[in-house]
């Protein structure tokens, strides 16, 4: 089976005096369905980090997609990027920016056509339950619904490989089993690699998947 | 609402540039013509036995603009106490001439004393009244007022250029944020900046139309125009052409310069 990621000896640092993660080795089959656990300050978010390319590797290899990522080019990085969707812990949503506008940057980012645009965002915003607040600013949602919009914009260009940070941390039952749904119909429906960073792996998961746990710097799958 | 707020501040900022920018070029031009005016309305007398050879001395020392002789008539009839005719046509025979040499251009007190010596070297000039007195007062206000002018020049440069880089911080604390999740999602470097270089050359249009009428309006206002015709000159206060093209490059190269300067200065926090 093809592997999404390859990292062998990778190690994650902010500073030279502390290193988060250390040597660690594990691969991700194309199409599968991962979590990752492990408690808070582990290093979980930095992980990811890296998965994107925003924290670069200070040894080892660290394959995303075809794309060595240690000491890669923003031209390369631009080109992969293109292909993943992240749903950050913080949001990132752009403040100035409706959340419409918000959904659709992806779309933009990938060329895609004006109205191929409008019919994904509208479609995406019914999925999330966001229909009626469109026109809106980020600061004008609370928390739970701009994870969800959040939530819509990885998911808006089909990307191969979604990265989703605690998507579910802010939402109540009702709302995590629609972002759970939405994952799992991605995953099956479309084969998207699916990586998501959770404190709770949910008890309704219909589908296969693997499940990492980080602990003292150290990444080990949990079977 | 939301929009002019988001232009307000590097609107203001590149208006009170050019502002001062059209400042600075008319009292540039006023001195200059002020200048011209004091050249114009100075002259040397010089007093000969003989009568100069005109042509031959304007291609000899040319810092002379023209030479022209004073009537002696004029000079006599300054003398006039019933002195009698036929005197007065002897005393016109034996009398110097006088001349009235101008300059080409308003000259330095040093540049005076060796005109002065250049004139005496020919043995039949007698004597060059420069009135130096009264010529180095007004050289010396003149010199006064373009060294204020200056100050305030270089003052209005450094206020200028603080509230650029005030600009600068101000504009790479807003669209850090936006750039930066762009880029995230893999937008290359032009569509990560794009609205930055939109929006700063819309600002940059918004200054010059904002300048150019003011300018407009100041050219045409009878007091400014009166204040010139006061002291004597008639100054260009707002070239529409000349002045706009002026405007318009430096609005629109100060904006895309900050604009430049954030997209470069931009790095992907972690
Ligand atoms: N930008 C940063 N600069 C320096 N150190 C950082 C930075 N971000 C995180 N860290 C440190 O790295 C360690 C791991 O942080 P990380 O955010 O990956 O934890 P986490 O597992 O995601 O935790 P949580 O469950 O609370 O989100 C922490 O000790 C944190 O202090
Ligand atoms: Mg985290």
């Amino acid at each position: 089976m093809d592997k999404v990621i390859i990292a062998q000896d990778v190690s994650l640092a902010y500073s030279k005096e502390e290193t988060i993660i250390n040597k660690a080795n594990f691969s991700i089959d194309s199409g599968s369905f991962v979590f990752i656990t492990g408690a808070s300050g582990s290093g979980k978010s930095t992980l990811l980090k890296s998965l994107y390319g925003a924290l670069k590797p200070i040894e080892g290899s660290l394959v995303v997609g075809g794309v060595e990522l240690r000491g890669v080019a923003n031209k390369k990085l631009n080109f992969l990027r293109k292909h993943l969707g992240i749903v950050f812990q913080d949001y990132k949503l752009v403040k100035e920016w409706t959340i419409e506008k918000n959904i659709m940057l992806p779309l933009i980012i990938n060329g895609y056509e004006k109205s191929i645009t409008q019919n994904q965002v509208d479609s995406l915003l019914k999925h999330v339950r966001l229909k009626h607040q469109s026109g809106k600013y980020p600061l004008e949602l609370s928390g739970g619904e701009q994870q969800r919009v959040a939530m819509a914009r990885a998911l808006a260009h089909n990307p191969i490989l979604i990265l989703a940070d605690e998507p579910t941390g802010n939402l109540d039952d009702y709302s995590s089993q629609l972002i759970w749904n939405l994952l799992e119909g991605a995953n099956e429906q479309l084969k998207t690699t699916v990586i998501v960073v959770t404190h709770h792996i949910p008890q309704t998961m219909k589908i296969e998947y693997k499940h990492y746990h980080i602990e003292f710097g150290d990444i080990h799958e949990v079977i | 609402m939301k929009s002019f707020k988001n232009h307000i501040s590097l609107v203001v900022a590149l208006v009170s540039i050019l502002f001062s920018m059209q400042i600075f070029m008319i009292v540039d031009r006023s001195i200059s013509a002020y200048k011209d005016n004091l050249a114009m309305n100075y002259s040397l007398v010089v007093v000969s036995q003989k009568k100069i050879n005109t042509k031959d001395l304007l291609n000899k020392l040319t810092s002379l603009a023209t030479i022209e002789q004073l009537s002696a008539d004029k000079v006599i009839k300054k003398l006039n106490t019933g002195i009698s005719q036929k005197n007065l046509e002897l005393l016109k025979i034996t009398l110097p001439k006088f001349y009235k040499f101008k300059l080409k251009t308003y000259p330095t007190p040093s540049q005076l004393k060796k005109i002065k010596k250049q004139l005496l070297r020919y043995p039949y000039i007698t004597k060059v009244e420069t009135f130096s007195n009264t010529h180095d007062t007004t050289y010396k206000l003149l010199l006064l007022f373009k060294k204020v002018i200056m100050v305030l020049a270089i003052t209005i440069l450094l206020v200028t250029i603080l509230l650029i880089f005030k600009e600068l911080r101000i504009w790479q604390f807003k669209h850090n944020e936006r750039m930066n999740i762009m880029g995230l999602f893999g937008a290359p470097t032009w569509l990560r900046s794009a609205v930055l270089f939109r929006l700063s050359i819309v600002d940059a249009l918004i200054s010059f139309a904002i300048s150019f009428v003011i300018f407009s309006y100041l050219a045409a206002n009878e007091w400014v125009l009166n204040q010139f015709a006061n002291i004597g000159i008639s100054v260009v206060v707002f070239d529409k052409i000349y002045d706009s093209l002026i405007m318009l490059s430096v609005a629109i190269l100060v904006s895309i310069l900050l604009a430049s300067f954030i997209v470069l200065g931009h790095k992907e926090e972690v």
